[in-house]
């Protein structure tokens, strides 16, 4: 058995400790927020946060995971910054790797009130996006900063 | 009764007639009077496309996935328009896949080609202008008032003269004993109140929460997960393998061979990829077992010599040729493409004795339709087909391989199974955009004229596979797209077509032919420019007498740009344009080339001419989406070969584009009073040339490869 904290809520599961926590959290624990894009962590779709940090869950097993804190899309306020500029700025198109975009930013905003564009582009660098929402994502960010306010 | 009954039935109809005139004759079915009985009795359906309901709200039916292009906030804006309902009153709803839901034109329910809103504007303007008179005509019985001293208004009927005002949700039910009238009169364009505007997607809310339900994120109760273990090489099957060992991984209940893959079936995802690991596979040597870049390359470079099939000729090219002043010769290879969508391939799929439910995201409903009918050997009405959102389409959920797959598996199971393919076997199963090489020839005469155009183009044919049909006299119709219908004015022009076979598979990747037409195109008008030393904007203008859309587009985009400014050494400004879907795009690009001979792209400047405008903010998204993947395949993208099959397995030797390496992109939209044109696509072709035409000028290197080293 092992025992996970996801947003807030404790889970009980039977299962081996190698498995990705991506898929737990996925399959298992059905919070499909979280996005697969390509288990080797190149590509940032499966970006949760554990205990504040943004980590790619299909590079960490479950067993690793155990008695941290885990937040997904689903634990971040549904009135979070973030989410509110992403829809000001009408960031996704077809949303899948936008999770992952948003739980990347979250964990850069945390740590720097006022990111530089250089200190974005780093940050968010690892988070592909195939249909290219690179500029609304980095407005987004912006507006999110300067608390929503054009 | 008998008369409600036969209202309705004349209703359907004189419906039914409104949208015949819109599609071909058999690719048309009309509800039963049954089925419209069972609908009406609480909404007022004027056709399928839109429900009005007692309730206020008002029900669109949308025929077309949402990959991203924004359709499920443009289509309903279109009815929205004609009918005066208040945008807050719309719900959006996803046809299911039927023959009611069939594109007009197409005749088959599908997603592509940047033919949304090019094929549906004219049902859906008459869908929602038909209900709209029906409610003025309900309204003015109900107040007593004559028609023409009614209007409408954000949802509802308005009499001028008493300022009375009845919602629409209070007339449907007289409203839906009328007649359809069969030619509404459609709004004039200036009374527009949403088409025009930016109004923020429908689908963007759920996206950011995470609440969006793409194919991966569909689950079904008692439902298996499926995992499949693939070849590494074409034409590679199965010669022996460890089903026992599988097995006895717990949690791992079936184990199919299909002969030339292998299906693995478990309670959860990761113990089906267990499974799959100790399947000690053995395969046969491929089909062909040497197949690489380098057999690839000589392959194609080898058909240049072959004769082509003839695909346009105006005047007479050699003798042009041998009269020119100055000539040129130059040949463009680029790469196979892989599709590379976010969401990897998956399906969901519940196959039982009498019925079958599938989950996919897919951009081809009718063709998931007539797999599963070919699999299941059920009829059209027994299968239910869910499209889910997509997590990026591009061409590739044209294909039905996976539907096909989950479809097999459930069958064999009697369960539902959610198939979920690896991003390794996304990237090594894919239906490649089409590796392929031109040889151009092209002359000037001593004034700078450009005379004569010759151009060999050897590719793979697309069309072969997915609509033989359209291959006419042997020329696929994607290989010569951009082409054929080349937009510069020459006196004489010829354009050929080598196919080639390879055991690559090829499929629509987004623009098709245009992605890579576009490139030589538009590459080599600019060395024709530089031969008869005029400026490259200027040659391509004096080119453009009679086609003043692409002249219009260019002049916007230079102008944006400050096309006469100086730059830097070491900096560069190219220009492009490209008619593609009915759109007209021109992009300017300026690049820098650092001392490592890296190339970065700094700013790109777009005009777009796509005709009448329906979302301007979905329109710009599309550009620099466009802009954004061609710069990634111009740049960085091409799929590897060896042994004999794909070596390209995820995105650490298959990079994309990312937020780092983006430019400043400016869109600029012209007014246009056109029919709409397409926008998922069109951004894409001009940027590949403009970046390569702006590094000649910064180096004077001149790039005809991609994905582009110096």
């Amino acid at each position: 058995m092992i025992s996970l904290l996801v947003n807030g809520k404790r889970y009980k599961l039977d299962i081996t400790p190698d498995v990705p926590l991506l898929w737990v959290i996925r399959e298992h624990l059905k919070l499909a927020g979280t996005k697969y894009g390509c288990g080797i962590g190149m590509c940032g779709c499966c970006t949760i946060h554990i205990n504040g940090k943004a980590k790619r869950s299909c590079q960490i097993t479950v067993g690793q995971a155990k008695g941290k804190k885990i937040t997904t899309i689903e634990g971040l306020s549904a009135s979070h910054p973030l989410k509110k500029a992403w829809v000001e700025e009408q960031v996704p198109q077809c949303g899948y790797c936008q999770p992952g975009q948003i739980m990347q930013a979250a964990e850069l905003l945390a740590e720097h009130r006022n990111p530089s564009d250089e200190k974005i582009m780093k940050t968010m660098e690892g988070n592909l996006c195939r249909c290219g929402t690179y500029p609304h994502i980095k407005r987004a960010i912006k507006l999110a900063a300067q608390g929503g306010k054009k | 009764m008998t008369s409600r009954l036969m209202t309705r039935r004349k209703f359907l109809k004189i419906a039914g007639l409104t949208i015949a005139v819109l599609i071909t004759p058999s690719g048309y079915k009309l509800l039963s009077a049954k089925e419209m009985e069972k609908k009406t009795s609480e909404a007022f359906v004027p056709n399928i496309w839109l429900q009005i309901m007692t309730s206020d709200e008002i029900n669109i039916f949308v025929n077309k996935s949402e990959m991203g292009q924004g359709v499920y906030t443009s289509l309903p804006m279109i009815i929205a328009e004609e009918l005066d309902a208040d945008w807050k009153q719309i719900r959006l709803k996803v046809a299911p896949a039927s023959d009611e839901y069939k594109d007009p034109v197409w005749g088959s329910q599908a997603t592509g080609g940047s033919t949304s809103i090019r094929h549906m504007t004219e049902p859906l303007r008459k869908a929602g202008a038909a209900a709209r008179e029906m409610l003025i005509k309900a309204a003015s019985e109900i107040l007593g008032v004559p028609q023409s001293e009614c209007e409408t208004h954000m949802g509802e009927v308005v009499h001028t003269k008493s300022s009375k005002r009845i919602k629409y949700s209070g007339l449907v039910q007289k409203a839906s004993l009328l007649a359809v009238p069969q030619n509404p009169s459609l709004k004039r364009e200036e009374t527009f109140k949403l088409i025009g505007t930016s109004l923020p997607r429908i689908d963007i809310p759920d996206k950011v929460q995470g609440a969006a339900v793409f194919g991966m994120d569909v689950f079904i109760p008692d439902m298996l997960y499926a995992v499949m273990a693939r070849p590494y090489a074409y034409g590679s099957k199965i010669t022996s393998f460890d089903e026992q060992a599988a097995l006895h991984i717990e949690g791992v209940t079936h184990v199919i061979n299909f002969n030339d893959k292998i299906a693995v079936c478990a309670d959860k995802p990761d113990l089906a990829w267990k499974g799959k690991a100790v399947l000690r596979v053995k395969w046969s040597n491929g089909t062909s077992p040497n197949l690489d870049n380098g057999l690839l390359e000589k392959q194609f470079l080898k058909s240049l010599d072959n004769h082509g099939i003839k695909a346009r000729e105006e005047g007479e090219v050699s003798t042009a040729l041998s009269h020119a002043w100055k000539k040129i010769e130059s040949t463009y290879l680029l790469p196979y493409l892989s599709h590379a969508t976010m969401e990897p391939m998956n399906c969901t799929a519940h196959v039982r004795k009498d019925r079958c439910e599938i989950w996919v995201p897919t951009q081809n409903q009718t063709g998931a339709l007539q797999v599963v009918k070919k699999e299941t050997g059920l009829r059209p009405d027994k299968i239910k087909i869910n499209t889910t959102y997509l997590g990026g389409g591009f061409g590739r959920r044209f294909e039905t391989d996976v539907v096909e797959e989950a479809v097999k598996i459930s069958k064999v199971v009697g369960r539902p199974v959610k198939l979920i393919w690896t991003r390794e076997e996304d990237m090594q199963n894919d239906f490649y955009r089409p590796a392929n090489c031109s040889r151009i020839s092209g002359g000037i005469d001593k004034a700078g004229n450009l005379t004569a155009w010759s151009h060999k183009i050897v590719c793979p044919s697309i069309f072969a596979r997915i609509f033989p049909g359209m291959v006419k006299d042997g020329i696929d119709p994607a290989a010569v797209e951009g082409l054929k219908n080349m937009e510069y004015e020459i006196p004489n022009i010829f354009v050929e077509y080598v196919r080639v076979d390879t055991p690559v598979p090829v499929g629509f990747w987004r623009s098709v032919g245009s992605s890579h037409n576009a490139f030589t195109v538009e590459s080599f008008i600019d060395e024709l420019a530089d031969l008869a030393q005029r400026d490259p904007l200027e040659f391509r203008l004096s080119l453009l007498n009679k086609n003043q859309r692409a002249k219009k587009v260019l002049e916007v985009a230079a102008e944006k740009a400050g096309w006469s400014k100086p730059l830097s050494k070491g900096e560069g400004r190219g220009i492009a344009q490209h008619l593609s879907f009915d759109s007209y795009v021109a992009q300017v690009a300026e690049v820098s080339v650092n001392k490592d001979k890296s190339i970065k792209v700094s700013r790109v400047i777009c005009a777009v001419d796509c005709g009448r405008i329906i979302n301007p903010a979905i329109i710009t998204a599309q550009m620099e989406s466009g802009i954004i993947m061609g710069l990634s395949a111009a740049l960085k993208e091409s799929v590897a070969f060896s042994k004999g099959g794909v070596q390209t397995s995820n995105f650490h030797d298959y990079d994309l584009m990312r937020i780092s390496e983006v430019p400043d992109i400016e869109v600029h939209i012209l007014k246009s009073n056109e029919k709409s044109g397409g926008i998922g696509e069109p951004g894409l072709p001009p940027i590949a040339p403009a970046v390569a035409n702006a590094v000649f000028k910064a180096t004077g290197a001149r790039l005809r490869n991609l994905p582009m080293t110096l």
